[in-house]
């Protein structure tokens, strides 16, 4: 396995109690959580706002501590690693953030954004290593000179892309990374997403509130649900025959662009 | 839901050649639509498809920078845009109301959600504050909310996204409009709230026979809540009929590739296909033209 998180818990103490002695609630983030994948694997972890699917791929990226529990990557047990020893290992996983706009710094150019990366982790950062990578993502080596709100939404998103393989990752967490953009545009995104995961052999979680997203995109999905796992499998058949009735509400719930009577009854 | 005397009912809001522009270009295209009484429109496009913009346009809130060059906004036969300001103000809310998208940003954060229904139904109904207050109740009631008289003392920050999104639902049907006009109502919503949230906004356009105009990005929203729909690009209405025929009989090449770049849980194969360049190109003569 890749990566591997047994039996993690996550919980945050809880800042709406008014409290003037003695020690704060925590309120539980994760719930005994364990998930495995494997190298080159892509995994959806899917649920609604709450479900604990955004801190689930935090804590596997350790940018989150689990306060229980284990994580794994690659065999070395890194849950209670310190900053310096992550270092080396931030180099092979990597994360694309929901909104390129605010996760891109506004104030340098994409070819500062890029090279930045590839510095920072002493590899090539010239002129011809960053249009080499804009040229991976589709974008033109003109992108260089350009800043992220000159872009748009979708380029924007590619940017995000390019800044996570630039280091040849081999574990991308990508958050709601379609959330925001257009149909056609989605499609774009996610199509490139799937080619350069292929092309590197990366494993992926992806995260999303969009069923139908994963079952085209990923091999298994989780299901999460206010900190737990609801079900995991396959995701063909996690869709063909759900176990859980939560399972089956989720895709009771999404609209199909096709007319049907009953749907709203 | 088509009527069988479809033909005979006139259009409650009857758009014809509508064009607006900024000052970076043309954002509305000659664009005509009619909706009939007590019908459910949808609005369909992609950003900067201009259907925003034809709802501002017909709630005359169009922001400062577009401005509308030529055509008409007949509502019941008046031309909304020869009104007067003050004239349309009193129209507005009253006989054409608005579902926004985000609940967050269009109820007053510091006020309580029953000082914010009983606003409209004092100032606007004329209703005494004790009549005012049992017509809320009564709302909130209708929206499906458990505990009105518990909501009512609530401030925005205190409900759930889905509460708050009902809470607008009672606001918009308290006057009793001919129309709503609601702008992405369940974009922000969770898959098993915005299936509550449509079945509520149909639920209460039925009773009521309100006119709905729909603005959405959805393909799979469009399919559950309207009778018909409007497919726009470039702020140009590409394709027009009944919600039926257009998504399972497309005519038009971009309601196609909208249709193939959608993701789809029940034919995933199919679905996700990014939209060919190529027709992007053609789409931009075409509005160009």
């Amino acid at each position: 396995m890749l990566i591997e998180a047994r039996n993690i818990s996550l919980d945050v103490p809880d800042m709406s109690q008014q409290l003037l002695i003695g020690r704060r609630r925590r309120l539980t983030i994760l719930n005994n959580i364990s998930i495995s994948i494997a190298k080159g694997e892509s995994v959806g972890l899917v649920g609604e706002s709450g479900s604990g699917k955004t801190s689930l791929g935090r804590s596997l990226l350790r940018l989150y501590e689990p306060r229980e529990g284990q994580i794994l990557f690659d065999g070395e047990d890194i849950t209670h690693a310190p900053a310096h020893a992550l270092k080396p290992l931030r180099r092979r996983m990597q994360m694309i953030f929901q909104d390129p706009q605010s996760s891109l710094n506004p104030r340098r150019s994409i070819g500062g954004i890029l090279a930045g990366v590839l510095r920072l982790h002493g590899l090539d950062a010239s002129p011809i290593a960053v249009t080499g990578l804009l040229d991976r993502v589709g974008l033109p080596a003109s992108a260089m000179g350009r800043y992220p709100h000159q872009l748009s939404g979708g380029q924007r998103q590619r940017v995000g892309i390019a800044r996570a393989i630039a280091l040849k990752p081999d574990f991308i967490v990508a958050d709601e990374i379609v959330s925001g953009l257009d149909v056609s545009t989605q499609a774009q995104v996610l199509d490139l997403l799937q080619r350069l995961r292929a092309e590197m052999g990366m494993a992926l979680a992806f995260i999303s509130h969009d069923l139908s997203v994963v079952r085209a995109l990923c091999e298994r999905v989780v299901i999460m649900r206010g900190g737990e796992i609801i079900e995991e499998g396959r995701t063909a058949e996690v869709f063909a025959s759900p176990r859980s009735p939560f399972t089956q509400t989720l895709i009771d719930s999404i609209p199909l662009p096709e007319v049907r009577q009953n749907w709203l009854d | 839901m088509a009527r069988p005397d479809a033909e005979a009912v006139t259009a409650v809001i009857d758009i014809r050649n509508l064009c607006a522009h900024s000052a970076v270009g043309p954002i509305l295209r000659d664009v005509s639509l009619q909706v009939k009484a007590g019908e459910v429109m949808a609005l369909v496009g992609e950003s900067g498809a201009g259907k925003s913009t034809i709802a501002k346009a017909v709630l005359g809130i169009l922001p400062a920078g577009i401005r509308i060059t030529s055509g008409s906004i007949l509502f019941e036969g008046t031309d909304l845009l020869a009104l007067p300001p003050p004239k349309l103000r009193d129209m507005l809310g009253v006989r054409i109301a608005l579902i926004p998208q985000d609940p967050l940003t269009s109820l007053n954060p510091a006020r309580r959600i029953g000082d914010q229904l009983t606003d409209g139904l004092r100032l606007r109904a004329g209703l005494s504050r004790r009549q005012a207050e049992a017509r809320a109740l009564q709302l909130l009631e209708d929206v499906q909310i458990r505990d009105p008289g518990l909501v009512m003392r609530r401030y925005p920050h205190e409900l759930s996204g889905g509460m708050r999104q009902r809470v607008l639902i009672a606001q918009a049907f308290s006057l009793n409009p001919h129309v709503i006009i609601a702008d992405e109502p369940t974009t922000a919503l969770d898959v098993t709230v915005q299936k509550q949230v449509l079945r509520l906004i149909r639920e209460m356009q039925r009773t009521h026979q309100t006119t709905l105009l729909f603005v959405t990005h959805d393909l799979g929203v469009v399919a559950q809540i309207s009778d018909r729909m409007t497919v726009l690009y470039g702020g140009k209405v590409l394709e027009q009929g009944a919600t039926a025929d257009v998504l399972h009989t497309p005519r038009h090449a971009y309601t196609q590739a909208l249709l193939a770049a959608s993701p789809r849980y029940d034919r995933p194969e199919q679905s996700l296909r990014p939209v060919p360049d190529a027709l992007i190109a053609e789409l931009r003569r075409e509005i160009g033209g």
